[in-house]
């Protein structure tokens, strides 16, 4: 290995770059220049970082190779430069939830889940794009302007492609190599759909596990921080690193955090997997239905049990999902009001009431716009009981269902995203079909439950789709040993094309 | 109970006035409800506020143990029910003094549920007899900050030091009938609080504060339309708002027209109250479950510690000192009224039982009368409160040993008093120094006694012929002689036998 030139080291994932630093083959700071210099090649084109932080990146990198020369034992991260999303707060660099309120935002602290990573040995490459403020599933809500993804259809026609939303800029920088891994948040399918676009691997463990404390809030109760990655290992290890409990977070889980890496095992004898029925949906994408076939095949070879399991309540997730979750959200940003921090637009003999108005009018794109309102309806007087209670009820019965599903497997198989990458507008003009992305992703955030997105193959177009692992809450090990099965079998190398 | 006789009187009748209140109750805790942040009063402006408070982007609360412990012991203080599964609510609304936008308070499932409160009969103050008043809930909630309109000639400046501040609300049930009641219900609520050490009850530094809850009926009518005078912060003003907004009240029905529910403010260099905005302006809370805080679970052993941690309360201590101490109602009432007063007492008490060997019971009454008629009364003269007193519990109980012992009398007392207020020496110092012990030997007695009868001769003689009330001027005689010295029950038996 010691013959590997620069691209040869942005080829390779977290294990690799960790135990590379570790005996020596290349040192952290060959690691972080590396990606440093694909992170500024590709900025014009993908525009997947907001700002870049080549200089934070080389002194962690340093700081590795000054431990790893004194003898002293090195974090489980040690060497990785990575990508954050702009939604978690980083100490003077600038933080915006891909917004235009928070625009020169700096924070004078650190998230927990960051500091973790820092502490681990990983290094920072920059803040990488989003939807504004975790809001969107094609990354086109970004003030920032939106993510390309690295992949192109094989028609020929180079229609620039959506990288999946909310952690587009994730996704696509792991998946044209600016980065080995990436820091993503999910809150009702940010993880899992854009690592199913970009033929990359991601998981949203169980509600609590990773600290929310610095991250942007979107919806309260339901986002959740997870690591981005190239393969199933890289994830294991990472998480490891972001998780644990936070005693600032009163939502974080108070458990020890697993040896996942140690404990990953592609032998799933003795396991069940269930297959949930109501997720067969009429005029399902074949591709998609082929790839699901595919990883029920895959994981009954790696020894499951392969059960069909119901999940009744299934089509009313996503309306419960865009109930709770705006609701959330129009008062989790109530605080981006122009008075202590981020923008302020206080048009001349104006009182408070109309800089509020036009603070948040201009502050907030349309999309954010939208779900304020929708979330400020639900919770207002007289439509409180209809909407926002109601929706509840759902979300506990779609918990049941879960629950009385895994009386009877281990883990849930069923695909991560109804189709593969849309090109960019494609679904602009029309919120519900924009939606409609998320609707098998969602059912496991109103649960809590851990769910990942693993590579599954390409469909017709060339495009990658993803595989989504539902798991019992805690049992993050479960559903990352059916993804290790799963990756084993379907054994994806393909890469989109450097055209950038 | 019998009902107050209080009424209005009307041109078309009388009318009966119906008030509830709502007190907010700031918490005695050294940090705030949901941050770490100090909560000293008088700090400067924005010293005292974490990330928490300025609502940064990605904070997160977390209740602070202290603060539920105070409330739930103010709970058990009125015998509410406290409930062991509570919830925290978002009040939402925008204000510049309200960083997160939003108030996290409790709703839908107070921490304290049911209790009650009683008033004790004060003929002077109008309240023949005394009352129960009913409490429905004790919730905890956010304080806000303050805005500073005075700082500059165009903007308002922000303190947030309060933002975030523990307050209890307690709210009564409809159950007062005067102005006297609701400011006898203040008093007592006052001292529970300050018994507990919940609350110090500050109302002129706002951290007690009432919002006045009005409406006027004719007796045995159905409850009339309210209005609320919000953040009253003395007895007195809550007095005279039930009595302004009262019979205001009654010239707007009487003059054919309609209460308006509404929220008043109440001037105090006026004495009356206006309108700050009706139901129709008033805000759509759109409150809400807060999705970043847990519910509240309490266990026995939190219960448990709250129960064992609670003080002797006013009603108990009363009657305790009136039937165990045997001192009158009025002194009990005097001693207990407010907590720091009871507890100089009970250290007076010790000393002065220890000092002369004897059974607290024993002195209680001697104790109690120099406390209420001296002391108090001294001090009332150097403006001093009994907790700045020069005369600390132990060096009162060496006066009182003295006259116990017959070392002085009770008049010379007085004036030892007086020089220890001045000088802050011991009372045994100044009654050697001074000379001031008391002549009890007879012989020396005699010769004075028999002095005076020989020098009033005339008015031996009347005191024979049946002018009894002469008796008082020969003791007047007698002391004076022996410049106040003279043990006056030895001067009082000697002068009969002279008499004869």
């Amino acid at each position: 290995m010691t013959d590997l030139n620069s691209s040869g080291l942005t080829d390779l994932g977290v294990a690799a770059i960790r135990s590379g630093v570790a005996s020596g083959d290349f040192t952290a700071v060959e690691v972080a220049e590396a990606f440093n210099a694909n992170v500024a090649a590709a900025q014009d084109a993908l525009n997947a970082f907001i700002v870049a932080t080549p200089d934070r990146a080389i002194e962690a990198a340093q700081a590795v190779d000054a431990k790893r020369a004194k003898g002293e034992a090195l974090g489980k991260m040690a060497g990785v430069p990575i990508g954050m999303k702009d939604l978690f707060a980083t100490v003077g660099v600038q933080t915006t939830a891909a917004s235009h309120i928070l625009e020169g935002f700096t924070p004078q602290y650190e998230s927990t889940v960051s500091a973790k990573l820092w502490d681990a040995g990983a290094g920072m490459l920059g803040k990488l794009n989003l939807d504004q403020f975790a809001m969107g599933s094609s990354n086109e809500t970004s003030y920032f302007g939106n993510v390309v993804s690295p992949w192109r259809r094989n028609d020929g026609g180079n229609a620039p492609l959506a990288p999946g939303g909310s952690s587009g800029g994730s996704s696509a920088a792991i998946a044209a190599r600016l980065c080995p891994a990436a820091t993503g948040t999910d809150t009702g399918g940010s993880i899992r759909q854009p690592a199913a676009f970009t033929g990359i691997t991601g998981i949203k463990p169980t509600y609590g596990r990773c600290s929310r404390w610095g991250v942007v809030a979107f919806a309260s109760s339901l986002d959740q921080a997870g690591p981005m990655a190239r393969d199933v290992t890289d994830c294991a290890i990472m998480l490891e690193a972001m998780a644990g409990f936070d005693p600032k977070d009163s939502t974080s889980l108070n458990l020890p955090v697993p040896e996942w890496e140690k404990g990953l095992n592609a032998d799933l004898s003795g396991k069940g997997v269930g297959i949930p029925r109501e997720y067969r949906m009429d005029g399902m994408d074949a591709d998609v239905a082929k790839s699901w076939d595919d990883g029920i095949a895959w994981l009954k070879d790696a020894g499951a049990t392969i059960v069909d399991v119901s999940l009744p309540h299934t089509k009313y997730a996503l309306p419960a999902y865009y109930i709770i979750a705006p609701a959330e959200a129009s008062s989790n940003l109530a605080r981006y009001d122009g008075v202590r921090y981020g923008l302020r637009d206080l048009p001349d003999g104006s009182n408070l009431q109309d800089m509020y108005a036009a603070t948040r009018a201009a502050g907030f794109g349309a999309e954010v716009r939208r779900r304020i309102l929708i979330g400020t309806y639900v919770l207002s007087a007289g439509f409180y009981d209809a909407y926002y209670t109601q929706a509840q009820k759902v979300r506990t019965l779609i918990a049941r269902d879960f629950a009385q599903a895994f009386e009877q497997c281990d883990v849930i198989l069923a695909p991560t995203a109804p189709s593969a990458a849309f090109a960019l507008g494609e679904n602009t003009e029309d919120p519900l079909k924009m939606y409609l992305n998320d609707v098998f992703a969602v059912p496991a955030s109103l649960a809590g439950l851990p769910a990942m997105s693993v590579p599954a193959g390409l469909n017709r177009e060339g495009l990658p789709l993803g595989l989504q692992i539902i798991g019992k809450a805690f049992d993050e090990q479960g559903v990352l040993n059916a993804g290790l099965a799963i990756e084993q079998r379907a054994n994806f190398t393909a890469r989109p094309g450097k055209w950038w | 109970m019998t009902e107050s006789t209080y009424r209005i009187q009307g041109a078309t009748g009388e009318w009966e006035v119906v008030i509830g209140l709502e007190v907010h109750a700031q918490v005695t805790s050294n940090s705030k409800l949901f941050s770490g942040a100090a909560t000293e009063f008088g700090a400067e402006p924005n010293a005292q506020v974490s990330l928490v408070d300025a609502a940064m982007p990605g904070m997160l609360p977390v209740p602070n143990r202290e603060c539920i412990r105070q409330a739930v012991r103010t709970g058990m203080a009125i015998d509410a029910q406290i409930n062991k599964w509570s919830r925290f609510d978002r009040k939402n609304y925008f204000y510049a003094d309200l960083p997160q936008g939003y108030q996290i308070s409790q709703l839908y499932h107070p921490l304290v549920g049911e209790g009650s409160l009683t008033i004790d009969a004060d003929e002077k103050a109008g309240l023949p007899e005394a009352k129960v008043i009913g409490i429905e809930r004790i919730h905890v909630e956010q304080d806000a900050g303050k805005l500073m309109h005075d700082q500059h000639p165009t903007m308002s400046y922000v303190d947030l030091n309060r933002s975030g501040v523990a307050l209890m609300e307690i709210v009564s049930r409809p159950d007062m009938r005067s102005p006297a009641e609701a400011g006898a219900y203040v008093a007592k609520l006052r001292q529970i609080l300050r018994y507990v050490g919940s609350c110090d009850g500050n109302m002129d530094q706002g951290s007690m504060r009432c919002d006045v809850n009005v409406s006027v009926r004719k007796p045995g009518d159905e409850f009339g339309t309210r209005t609320e005078t919000k953040n009253v912060n003395s007895v007195r003003f809550v007095m005279a708002t039930i009595e302004h907004e009262a019979a205001r009240q009654v010239d707007v029905l009487e003059s054919g027209g309609k209460i308006v529910q509404e929220t008043r403010l109440f001037d105090p260099g006026t004495g009356t109250t206006r309108s700050m905005r009706s139901k129709e302006d008033a805000h759509d809370y759109r409150y809400f479950p807060d999705p970043d805080l847990l519910p509240l679970v309490l266990d026995d052993a939190f219960l448990e510690d709250c129960r064992n941690s609670l003080p002797e309360l006013p009603d108990a201590k009363r009657a305790r000192y009136e039937g165990d101490l045997g001192l009158s109602t009025y002194n009990a009432s005097v001693l207990t009224a407010d907590v720091e007063t009871a507890r100089w007492f009970e250290r007076l008490l010790g000393e002065t039982a220890t000092a002369q060997g004897k059974q607290p019971a024993d002195v209680a009454k001697q104790a109690a009368n120099w406390l209420i008629s001296e002391l108090f009364g001294a001090l009332n003269k150097l403006g001093k409160s009994l907790e700045e007193s020069p005369v600390s519990p132990a060096s009162g109980a060496e006066l009182l040993a003295l006259v116990g012992k017959g070392t002085i009398s009770g008049s010379i007392a007085k004036q030892v008093l007086e020089k220890m207020l001045e000088t802050g020496d011991g009372a045994n110092a100044i009654v050697e120094r001074e000379g001031l012990k008391q002549e009890s030997d007879t012989g020396a007695i005699e010769a004075k006694v028999e002095e005076i009868l020989a020098a009033n001769a005339d008015k031996v003689e009347q005191y024979r012929g049946g002018k009894q009330a002469l008796f008082g001027f020969f003791v007047g005689q007698t002391m004076k002689a022996m410049q106040g010295k003279g043990n006056p029950q030895v001067v009082n038996e000697i002068l009969k036998t002279k008499l004869g």
